[in-house]
């Protein structure tokens, strides 16, 4: 296990160091230069000439990525040209924000798609089965933004009971400082009223971001419910008379649910990429509204700090997955320890 | 004597499988109404894009085109979908946004897929260190969220339908290496690959006249999935102003105009969001589909 644990971790550091050198690259490619952007179009040729040297832009490309590195590794993500804070403190504040709805739309996903796909697969062919079968299929084709729209429109417009933007009654003075979730905070604080608060504002952007990942789960769960009741060792336990209750969910869906989870740590990075959009629909004050100003504005320190974060977040997150399916599934243990 | 003849005699069953004739994929397409709804979709979105000119009601409306006494009209019998803020007729907009659509899905794969399918298929042969480079690589590349990818170099690049192509492409390789990967590794230890490695052939006849054709169902399968994926990516992305310029009708780019004018004017949001809806069902349905077919006859 720690051989295994080593090894995994080795791989996440590579892929680490291959997308610092791959943002490098592209930071470093920009028509334009840096130091103009900085200075603004009335720079005179000196004062470009000065910033360079002080940003280290004179130098060959080699020393300026171990310079880059070097900071990375040291937690110092550069400055924003465009806040004119330290990308640390930017990325800190708007990262919770984005946490925040992944976690809550992982929560559904979990919630909703592993049972229902449990169940399509028990009553496959049944009303459930068409019902779920579609609503996975409507999640996965349809765009989030599309959804966060439509889901807008029915609630701000038809319903009239959700809010549809922002984290927290506009009316409201509040800042989430101490964990940067809005919904711990406030409980933190000792609000009920404004956690409530929260929790509604909360469930639009988790409703719209779950789809996608939902469907492409119960798909996943679905089937290989469907391949797993096919064993010999599920019939067995039938026919001993253990309650199908007990058979389908302790028996079939711990072995089915190992696939499920290699399948959620690669949907993770769409689902990162899928929060960017939820989360401008929503205008909420993640890191995505923050990337696409840093995007909009050239600020490459900003661009490359939220790509090196939302990545080193990716890997850490597939290595916990790695993690869980051993736990999960000792079986993978062995096929690992095998030369 | 007669025992033994008798025993001769009884023909084994063959064991070439029986290739089954070829209408019988086409029987089983056409009895999944699934897969025939997206084939006739898919069919009627790639007709309408490439007759745009001719078939549209307002052709004109697919430019810079103002016409203020018709803005913002509902639907209606002379604008089936209804018009914009400046007067242009929706259903115009997009029949011939969904020729930018179909381009960069087209342009994407073209780009992306060859590139993964040898890839994977190289890393699947060979094994040792040309997987390790070649598998860490893909490793790499899966652990970006692809639209974040696409917003950065599509935002250092200009904002257009080249770059947004180049943008997706520089990443949707990595899907189909895996998926290829995995089919010849699996492919690898089957007694045809050794054989013809026996009788002389040399790793580009095994790779190409071998293994590449029992990929060929997967990789067209999942081109009909990738299709109707990189159109809700570049959606996205024009969506949030990084795609296809205006005037140029683009789907993403009129439902984020339209969004201004929730919910009274309804119309010039969910048109354009409807017709991105169909067009990635389509492409999904009819992959589905053709997966349906294939599997019944690996089996």
């Amino acid at each position: 296990m720690l051989d295994y644990l080593v090894r995994r971790i080795a791989r996440g550091v590579v892929v680490l160091v291959g997308l610092s050198i791959v943002i490098f690259g592209i930071a470093r490619v920009v028509p334009g230069d840096p130091a103009r952007i900085v200075l603004g179009p009335v720079a005179t040729p000196e004062q470009i000439v000065s910033l360079q040297r002080q940003m280290g832009l004179d130098r060959p490309l080699v020393v300026q990525y171990g310079r880059y590195v070097d900071g990375l590794l040291h937690g110092d993500l550069g400055q924003s040209i465009l806040t004119q804070r330290s990308v640390n403190t930017d990325v800190a504040d708007a990262f919770p924000v984005t946490f925040e709805l992944m976690v809550s739309s992982l929560l559904l996903v979990l919630a909703v798609a592993i049972p229902g796909g449990a169940l399509a697969a028990r009553y496959r062919g049944g009303w459930i089965d068409r019902t779920t079968r579609l609503a996975s299929l409507l999640g996965v084709v349809t765009p989030s933004f599309v959804i966060a729209i439509c889901l807008q429109i029915l609630a701000g417009y038809v319903l009239r009971v959700l809010p549809i933007a922002g984290q927290l009654d506009p009316n409201v003075n509040f800042s989430a400082t101490v964990t940067g979730f809005m919904v711990v905070d406030t409980l933190l604080a000792g609000r009920v009223d404004l956690f409530l608060d929260a929790l509604l504002h909360l469930m639009l952007p988790t409703l719209a971001l779950a789809a996608a990942t939902a469907g492409q789960v119960m798909r996943f769960t679905r089937s290989s419910m469907i391949d797993v009741g096919r064993r010999d060792y599920v019939e067995a336990a039938r026919a001993f008379g253990i309650p199908e209750r007990v058979v389908l969910f302790k028996y079939m869906l711990k072995p089915a649910i190992v696939p499920t989870l290699t399948i959620l740590g690669l949907e993770f990075a769409s689902l990162l990429g899928n929060a960017f959009v939820v989360e401008l629909v929503f205008g909420l004050p993640g890191i995505a509204s923050y990337g696409v100003r840093a995007i909009l504005h050239k600020d490459l320190n900003a661009l490359m700090g939220v790509v090196m974060a939302t990545g080193l977040f990716v890997v850490v997150v597939n290595l916990l997955v790695d993690v869980a399916v051993v736990l999960v599934d000792p079986r993978v243990r062995l096929r690992h320890a095998a030369p | 004597m007669s025992a033994v003849t008798g025993t001769v005699a009884i023909p084994a069953t063959p064991r070439v499988a029986v290739r089954r004739p070829r209408g019988f994929a086409w029987q089983r397409f056409r009895r999944s109404p699934t897969a025939v709804a997206g084939a006739v979709i898919v069919t009627l979105v790639v007709l309408a894009a490439l007759l745009a000119p001719w078939i549209t009601p307002y052709p004109a409306a697919a430019g810079a085109f103002v016409d203020f006494k018709a803005r913002h009209l509902p639907p209606g019998a002379a604008h089936w979908l209804g018009t914009d803020g400046v007067g242009r007729d929706l259903l115009t907009r997009i029949v011939f946004a969904y020729r930018a659509s179909l381009l960069l899905a087209v342009g994407v794969l073209a780009l992306s897929v060859p590139f993964g399918v040898a890839l994977g298929l190289c890393a699947g042969y060979f094994r040792g260190a040309v997987e390790t480079v070649v598998m860490g690589v893909t490793d790499i590349a899966l652990a970006i969220p692809p639209l974040l990818l696409a917003l950065a170099v599509t935002s250092i690049l200009s904002p257009d339908l080249v770059n947004m192509m180049i943008a997706l492409a520089v990443l949707w390789w990595t899907w189909h290496t895996r998926l290829i990967f995995n089919i010849v590794r699996s492919l690898s230890g089957e007694d045809y690959i050794d054989a013809s490695r026996v009788i002389g052939a040399g790793p580009l006849h095994i790779l190409l006249r071998e293994l590449l054709p029992n990929c060929v169902s997967a990789i067209v399968v999942k081109l009909s999935l990738d299709a109707g994926f990189v159109i809700l990516v570049g959606a996205s992305l024009s969506y949030l102003g990084l795609g296809v310029r205006p005037p140029t009708p683009d789907l993403g780019s009129m439902i984020q105009a339209g969004t201004a004018y929730l919910p009274g004017r309804w119309w010039e949001a969910v048109m354009p969001c409807g017709a991105l809806f169909l067009v990635i069902l389509g492409f999904n349905l009819l992959g589905d589909g053709l997966r349906d077919v294939f599997d019944a006859e690996a089996r």
